[in-house]
């Protein structure tokens, strides 16, 4: 069974206009019962609901709160290759921008992964532009293997992958996969996928099914935020979030909603979302998903990210940098879109200390791989333990 | 002490031959004096309190450990996946004080008996005490525990000499076959972990609790501490709270409640209740001038 053979466009827009015009107590109705059906859900989206923000934030605010603590989870992406085969609109490293281009080597993603640990990161997200030939199986598993050594958490955010594969790079230390569709709108996705295997708007839908099968045990699925209409994306994100909540019960699903940014290709956004719609979809996908984790990014403006924090935001990246080696040599390749919040971790977590949260850099450690030796930034000397004698 | 015996349910009648309690209702020290003579022995340690706390979702360490300190738990347990082995300071092992609380390191993460076994290991080979929680949980949405698995994991753990504590669903026969592989207690849920409904398992957990040869700790989904005191009052030996005080407004103020519900519960308990009726049953008898019948 695949989510590209049960996804119904058609029935997404039916339940949107069916559901346009719901009242201010149907909506609130709606926020309070917890676990929605799909289609009490769709009343949070109606704008009606505008009126409403803030008791649908209190509402998120206290779900996630139970749910989650009041913790924030702190990552970093590192990106390995900025090499691409694939033509899209919106992208900073769409073949055929005249930016710089480089592919990690190996010694250099430790370096970078080192640089990460040194500022505190302890969950490294892997990303990549999409080049088949250089950024391979081979070279990916390889360099989750390396980055595991360095961290205990390790994610992909590459090209969409086949189960084999996937399960390659689970033993190879790979804990979530992050693979976002961008748009569920097939026709708005053609339109800006022009080439490259990126075109395949099915292979990518079903890819995190596959990543689950693969044995992933965190799937992270979005929508890019700017191409086409936001309610139709958003209502279609939480219905394939709800379906590999089903079929795929061993993954924990984390959505998100990344807003289109400035990047090297100029594009402007077709739809732009503001940032009260912004807020609005933040607390729809709280509220009907109750279980999901929601990341943030750094697209998003320091202020606006502090204001997020209590509405339902779960992790968010932190000290970031989209340019392959970025970390420890910047400035020498380009890179996927401008950052907006360029705060260190440190500077992060002091500020969510201020809003009452606590950054958690570590909420992980190797399960299905044994710890390697010599792990992490420090290790206690021979004969000593972390926390006293080792009791035998 | 005849009308006592004859309504006291089998556990309670256990505990108040086993235990010496003070007769005296008016002694202010009652409740200390019980809590001495009312150890709660897991592992081959004795502990004064009966309330097990988790460490997880507070806001701050120092918020945390205010929380611990009015809780006036001796155990806390710890998630290893939080603990940063290679921190050269941990933000959450630096805020516990290993004199005053014994810590618990739980496998929260482990999805099968493998992974738990591991992280029961790397806990203990970093100078952690040798007691485990065992959590195996393959489904994040519900956070469901495997039973299979939480069995596998804990045999091994009893042969590799650890104090297992396992976490499992409120089944009266996987206690007793966990209880049978040697774990120092048993952990069953009373709701969804973080649901803070209370008691949903109430029928199950008191047939765990009648049928127990170790220690039966009530874990996760108490919401307030009238939950804590009413497992305590079924005869439950501890309770583990976590969500319940960490998400409330005040974490210590809660602490420091539900510390008193289990105390009461606790006491409730071996005070032995009252039946329940159906009927009104008066306080003052309107025949009591008449003799005994057949006296």
């Amino acid at each position: 069974m695949l989510f590209s053979k049960e996804f119904d466009p058609g029935a997404i827009s039916g339940l949107l206009s069916r559901t346009r015009n719901a009242g201010r107590e149907e909506i609130v109705a709606a926020a309070a019962t917890g676990a929605p059906t799909l289609e009490s859900a769709a009343r949070l989206l109606a704008p009606a609901a505008g009126y409403e923000v803030e008791t649908l934030a209190r509402l998120a605010h206290r779900a996630t709160v139970v749910r989650f603590g009041k913790t924030i989870g702190v990552y970093a992406p590192l990106y390995l290759s900025n090499e691409c085969v694939c033509t899209c609109t919106y992208c900073g490293f769409s073949m055929g921008l005249p930016i710089k281009r480089h592919t990690l080597r190996i010694d250099e993603v430790v370096r970078e992964a080192r640089a990460l640990a040194r500022r505190g990161i302890r969950n490294i997200l892997l990303v990549s532009a999409e080049h088949p030939r250089l950024v391979n199986p081979e070279y990916v598993a390889q360099c989750v293997r390396e980055t595991k050594r360095v961290v205990p958490y390790v994610g992909l955010e590459i090209a969409a992958a086949d189960e084999p594969d996937y399960a390659r790079y689970v033993a190879a230390g790979c804990d979530g996969v992050v693979l976002y569709q961008e748009t569920y709108d097939r026709a708005i996705y053609a339109e800006h996928h022009l080439a490259g295997p990126k075109k395949r708007f099915d292979w990518r839908l079903d890819a995190p099914q596959r990543a689950s099968r693969g044995g992933a045990r965190h799937l992270g699925i979005g929508a890019l935020l700017g191409l086409a209409d936001w309610r139709f994306d958003v209502l279609s994100l939480v219905t394939h979030a709800r379906w590999l909540e089903r079929h795929c019960w061993r993954s924990q699903i984390n959505v998100s909603i990344p807003r289109i940014n400035r990047a090297e290709g100029g594009y402007v956004p077709r739809r732009p979302v503001s940032d009260r719609d912004f807020v609005h979809i933040i607390l729809f996908l709280r509220l009907a998903l109750p279980t999901a984790g929601i990341a943030l990014s750094t697209r998003e403006t320091p202020a606006l990210r502090d204001q997020l924090v209590p509405l339902g935001i779960t992790v968010m990246s932190a000290g970031s940098s989209t340019e392959p080696g970025g970390y420890s040599r910047p400035g020498e390749a380009g890179e996927q879109f401008e950052l907006e919040d360029q705060r260190s971790p440190a500077t992060v977590a002091a500020r969510l200390r201020e809003l009452g949260y606590e950054a958690v850099f570590k909420d992980w450690e190797h399960m299905a791989t044994a710890r390697p030796q010599g792990a992490g930034t420090t290790s206690a000397g021979a004969g000593t333990t972390k926390f006293g004698v080792a009791a035998n | 002490m005849a009308f006592e015996r004859q309504y006291l349910s089998p556990c309670a009648r256990r505990a108040r031959e086993t235990r010496s309690i003070p007769q005296n209702g008016n002694n202010p020290n009652h409740m200390c004096a019980v809590a001495l003579t009312d150890p709660l022995t897991v592992g081959g340690r004795a502990f004064r309190s009966r309330l097990i706390v988790g460490t997880g979702k507070f806001s701050s360490p120092e918020v945390m450990a205010d929380a611990l300190a009015a809780s006036q738990t001796e155990i806390v347990t710890v998630a290893l996946r939080r603990v940063d082995l290679d921190a050269p300071r941990d933000p959450i092992m630096a805020f516990i004080e290993r004199e005053r609380y014994l810590i618990m390191p739980n496998t929260s993460g482990a999805t099968d008996a493998a992974e738990a076994v591991r992280l029961a290991r790397l806990a203990r080979s970093s100078g952690l005490p040798p007691f485990i929680k065992v959590e195996v949980i393959p489904d994040p949405r519900y956070l469901m525990p495997d039973p299979v698995e939480t069995l596998r994991a804990c045999e091994t753990l009893v042969a590799d000499g650890f104090t297992v504590l396992p976490y499992i669903h409120a089944d009266p026969v996987l206690a007793k076959k966990l209880e049978e592989t040697g774990v120092a207690a048993v952990m069953p849920l009373a709701a969804p972990i973080g649901s803070g409904r209370g008691l949903k398992m109430e029928a199950a957990i008191a047939m765990i609790i009648e049928q127990a040869g170790v220690p039966v700790v009530v874990d996760a989904g108490l919401g307030v501490p009238s939950h804590a005191a009413a497992a305590m009052e079924m005869g439950a030996d501890a309770v583990l709270v976590n969500t319940a005080i960490a998400t409330a407004a005040s974490p210590a103020r809660m602490a420091r409640a539900f510390a008193l519900g289990v105390e009461a519960g606790r006491a409730a308990y071996l005070a032995g209740r009252a039946p329940e009726l159906s009927a009104a049953s008066a306080s003052s008898p309107l025949t009591g001038f008449l003799a005994p019948h057949g006296g």
